[in-house]
C-alpha cells in the first residue's frame, strides 16, 4: 500500500516541476532577457521624452497611416502615433504588473505566515483560499472590475486578489516545514514573542521562493491586464495600455494588422524576459532545485 | 476505492459551497449600493428600483442568501438585466459551441503535447528537446489573442485556406465545423500544449532514469514499448494533474478566443455581459466555470488509480 499521491500543488507548474533546459537559463538567455527588460522599463519611464508625439492627440487627416519619418510605426484609427502610444502604454502595463506582484506577495506573506503557524486559523484560511482558487482567475478579475469600475487601481486590485492564494500556499508550505526546526523550538522555549518568531525566524525562509514567485506573478499580471483591456474589462480606454491599443485595433485588424502586432510583440517580449529571469532566479536562489535538475 | 471516491466527491461540496458564498458576497460587500454599482452612473431611480427588485436587495442579507441558494439549487442563476431572460437559459443556448471547441482543443492538445514531451525527454539535450522547450516558453509568453490574430493573418488572410471568423455547428457537416473551429482550437491549444509538453518532459525524464527502464531495455523490449508502455504510464500522474489544473487557463482562453474568432459561445456571452454591465450573467458564468473546473479535477483525482495501479486509497 502506497500513500495517495501528493497532488501537484496548483502553482507547481509555474514554480518548479516544469523546468526549462539549462541552456535557456544559464549564459546568454538571461543576459538577453535582462537587456530587453531594461530597455522596455527605461522606455516606459522615459516615455514622455522618447515619444515623438502626444499619445492622446488625435488627427483626423492622418488616420491609419503606414510607417513614415513622422510616424515611425504609423497611426491608429484616430490618427494618433502608434509608436508613442506603445511606449506610453508600457507605463501602465508595467506599473500594474509590478504593483500586483508586490501587493499580492505582501498580503499573501502575512496570511501565509499566520496560516502556517496557527492551526485553527489555518483550517479557516485554507478553505477560503481553496474556494478562491476554484474560480478561474480571469473570470474573478472580470467580476471584480465590473463591480469596482475601470480605474487603474481597481484593475490592479482585480488582478491581485486571484494571485493571493498561490502566495499563501507557498508561504504556508515553507512555514510548515520550518517551524519544526530546532531553532524555532528553541525560540519558543526561550519565550520569544510570537510576532518576532513569525517575522524574525520564519519569514526569512520565504524570501527566496517569494522572489521567484513574485516575478511569475508580475508576468502573469501584465498578461492579465492586457486580456482584461482587450475584453473591455480593463483600464478605461482613454488611457493607452498595450491591451487597450490592441482592443481598439481589433476593428481595423484586416486593414492594418500592425495595430495588434506591435503592442503584441512588446507584450510578448516583456513577459518572455520576465519569465526567463524568474527561472534564472529560481536556479540561483533554490539550491534544492539545482540538485534535482543536475 | 469506492470509499475514496465517495469521500472525494463529498469533499467537493464544501468547496462549491464556499465558492457560492464568495460569489454571493462579492456583489453585496462591494462598497456602495449594489444596484447603483450594477446600473452605472447614468441610471434612473426606476432602473435602480428594478435591479433591487430583481436581486431582492431590499431584504436582509441572510434572507437574500437563502432565497439565492434555493434558486441556485434549482438551477436558477437569476435573470439578465439586459435581455430580462433567465441566465440559465442564455448559457444553455450558447454552451454548445464552447463545449465543441473545448473538447476539440483538449483532444488536440493532448495528442500534440504528450508525444512532444516524450520526444523531448527521450532525446534529452538534443535539438529536438530544445525545439520543444523553446516552443513551450514562447507558448507561455505570447498572449492568446495575439496568437489568434497571427493565425488569422497567416491562414485566412495571406494563404486564404480558412474562413476568417465565425462558427458552424457540427450538425451542418463536420468539414464546415472543422474549417471554422480549427484556428480557434489551435489558438487555445498553444498555451495548453506548452504546459502539458513541459510537464510530460519533466515527468518522463524522471521515470526514464529509473532502474526498471534499464531492465526493460536490457531484456530487449523495443524502444517504442519502453517509452509508451513502461515509461509514459509511470509518468502519467503528474501529466494528468497538469491537464486538470491547466483547465483554468483553457476557461480564460475560451473567453478571449471566442471574441477574436467571433464564435457565439458562452465566452462571447461573458464579454457581451461585461460591456453591458450585465452582472447576473457574469456571476452565473463564474459559478458555472468554477463547478466545471472542480468537477474536472475531481474526475482526474479519481482517475489516478486507473493510470497507476500502485495507488491504493
Amino acid at each position: 500500500m502506497t500513500a495517495a499521491p501528493q497532488p501537484v500543488s496548483r502553482m507547481q507548474w509555474m514554480l518548479g516541476a516544469v523546468a526549462l533546459p539549462r541552456s535557456w537559463r544559464s549564459g546568454l538567455g538571461p543576459a538577453i532577457a535582462a537587456i530587453v527588460l531594461v530597455v522596455i522599463v527605461l522606455s516606459a519611464i522615459l516615455a514622455p521624452l522618447i515619444a515623438p508625439h502626444d499619445p492622446l492627440s488625435m488627427n483626423a487627416v492622418q488616420r491609419l497611416k503606414g510607417p513614415s519619418d513622422i510616424y515611425p510605426l504609423g497611426t491608429d484609427a484616430y490618427g494618433r502615433d502608434l509608436f508613442s502610444r506603445i511606449v506610453t502604454g508600457g507605463r501602465i502595463s508595467l506599473f500594474i504588473g509590478v504593483g500586483a506582484a508586490v501587493v499580492s506577495v505582501l498580503i499573501g506573506l502575512v496570511i501565509g505566515l499566520v496560516s502556517g503557524f496557527f492551526r485553527v486559523a489555518d483550517a479557516i484560511i485554507m478553505r477560503i483560499m481553496d474556494s478562491l482558487m476554484a474560480i478561474p482567475s480571469i473570470l474573478l478579475a472580470i467580476a471584480l472590475v465590473s463591480l469596482n469600475g475601470p480605474s487603474i487601481w481597481s484593475v490592479m486590485f482585480a488582478i491581485t486578489i486571484p494571485e493571493i492564494p498561490r502566495v499563501v500556499r507557498l508561504v504556508r508550505s515553507v512555514v510548515l516545514s520550518a517551524r519544526e526546526e530546532p531553532y524555532v523550538e528553541a525560540a519558543i522555549a526561550l519565550g520569544t514573542s510570537m510576532p518576532k518568531i513569525l517575522w524574525g525566524h520564519l519569514m526569512p525562509n520565504t524570501l527566496a521562493p517569494l522572489t521567484v514567485q513574485g516575478t511569475y506573478i508580475c508576468a502573469s499580471a501584465i498578461l492579465t491586464e492586457a486580456i482584461l483591456s482587450f475584453l473591455g474589462a480593463g483600464v478605461s480606454t482613454e488611457i493607452p495600455t498595450w491591451g487597450n491599443i490592441m482592443a481598439e485595433g481589433r476593428i481595423y485588424f484586416q486593414l492594418k494588422p500592425s495595430l495588434i502586432f506591435w503592442p503584441g510583440l512588446m507584450l510578448s517580449l516583456c513577459i518572455l524576459s520576465i519569465n526567463l529571469l524568474g527561472d534564472t532566479a529560481r536556479d540561483v536562489l533554490d539550491p534544492r532545485f539545482k540538485k534535482r535538475e543536475a | 476505492m469506492i470509499g475514496y471516491v465517495v469521500r472525494r466527491v463529498l469533499a467537493v461540496i464544501p468547496v462549491m459551497a464556499s465558492v457560492a458564498i464568495f460569489v454571493f458576497l462579492l456583489l453585496r460587500l462591494t462598497p456602495g449600493d449594489p444596484a447603483a454599482i450594477i446600473a452605472g452612473d447614468m441610471a434612473t431611480p426606476a432602473q435602480l428600483e428594478r435591479i433591487r427588485q430583481s436581486l431582492g436587495l431590499s431584504e436582509p442579507l441572510h434572507i437574500q442568501f437563502i432565497t439565492w441558494v434555493k434558486l441556485l439549487l434549482q438551477g436558477d442563476l437569476g435573470t439578465s438585466l439586459i435581455s430580462n431572460t433567465p441566465v440559465t437559459g442564455m448559457i444553455g443556448q450558447r454552451i454548445w459551441p464552447t463545449i465543441n471547441i473545448a473538447l476539440l482543443t483538449i483532444s488536440l492538445s493532448v495528442l500534440i503535447a504528450v508525444p512532444m514531451g516524450v520526444l523531448a525527454a527521450w532525446r534529452h539535450r538534443t535539438w529536438a528537446d530544445y525545439a520543444v522547450m523553446t516552443f513551450s516558453v514562447l507558448g507561455f509568453s505570447i498572449p492568446v489573442f495575439v496568437i489568434g490574430y497571427i493565425f488569422i493573418q497567416i491562414f485566412s488572410i495571406e494563404l486564404r485556406w480558412l474562413p476568417v471568423q465565425g462558427y458552424a455547428p457540427p450538425s451542418e457537416g463536420f468539414g464546415r465545423f472543422l474549417a471554422r473551429a480549427i484556428l480557434p482550437c489551435l489558438t487555445l491549444a498553444t498555451i495548453y500544449v506548452a504546459l502539458i509538453a513541459r510537464m510530460t518532459r519533466a515527468s518522463m525524464l524522471e521515470v526514464l532514469g529509473e532502474d526498471f527502464i534499464r531492465t526493460a531495455r536490457a531484456k530487449g523490449v523495443t524502444e517504442r514499448i519502453v517509452l509508451f508502455r513502461h515509461a509514459l504510464r509511470n509518468a502519467a500522474v503528474p501529466i494528468m494533474t497538469i491537464i486538470g489544473t491547466g483547465f483554468a487557463l483553457l476557461i480564460g482562453g475560451v473567453v478571449v478566443t471566442e471574441s477574436v474568432f467571433n464564435i457565439p459561445g458562452v465566452g462571447r456571452l461573458t464579454v457581451d455581459a461585461i460591456l453591458a454591465r450585465d452582472y447576473p450573467v457574469i456571476q452565473g458564468m463564474i459559478l458555472l466555470t468554477s463547478a466545471i473546473y472542480v468537477f474536472i479535477n475531481l474526475l482526474i483525482d479519481i482517475s489516478y488509480t486507473f493510470f497507476d495501479p500502485r495507488i491504493r486509497y
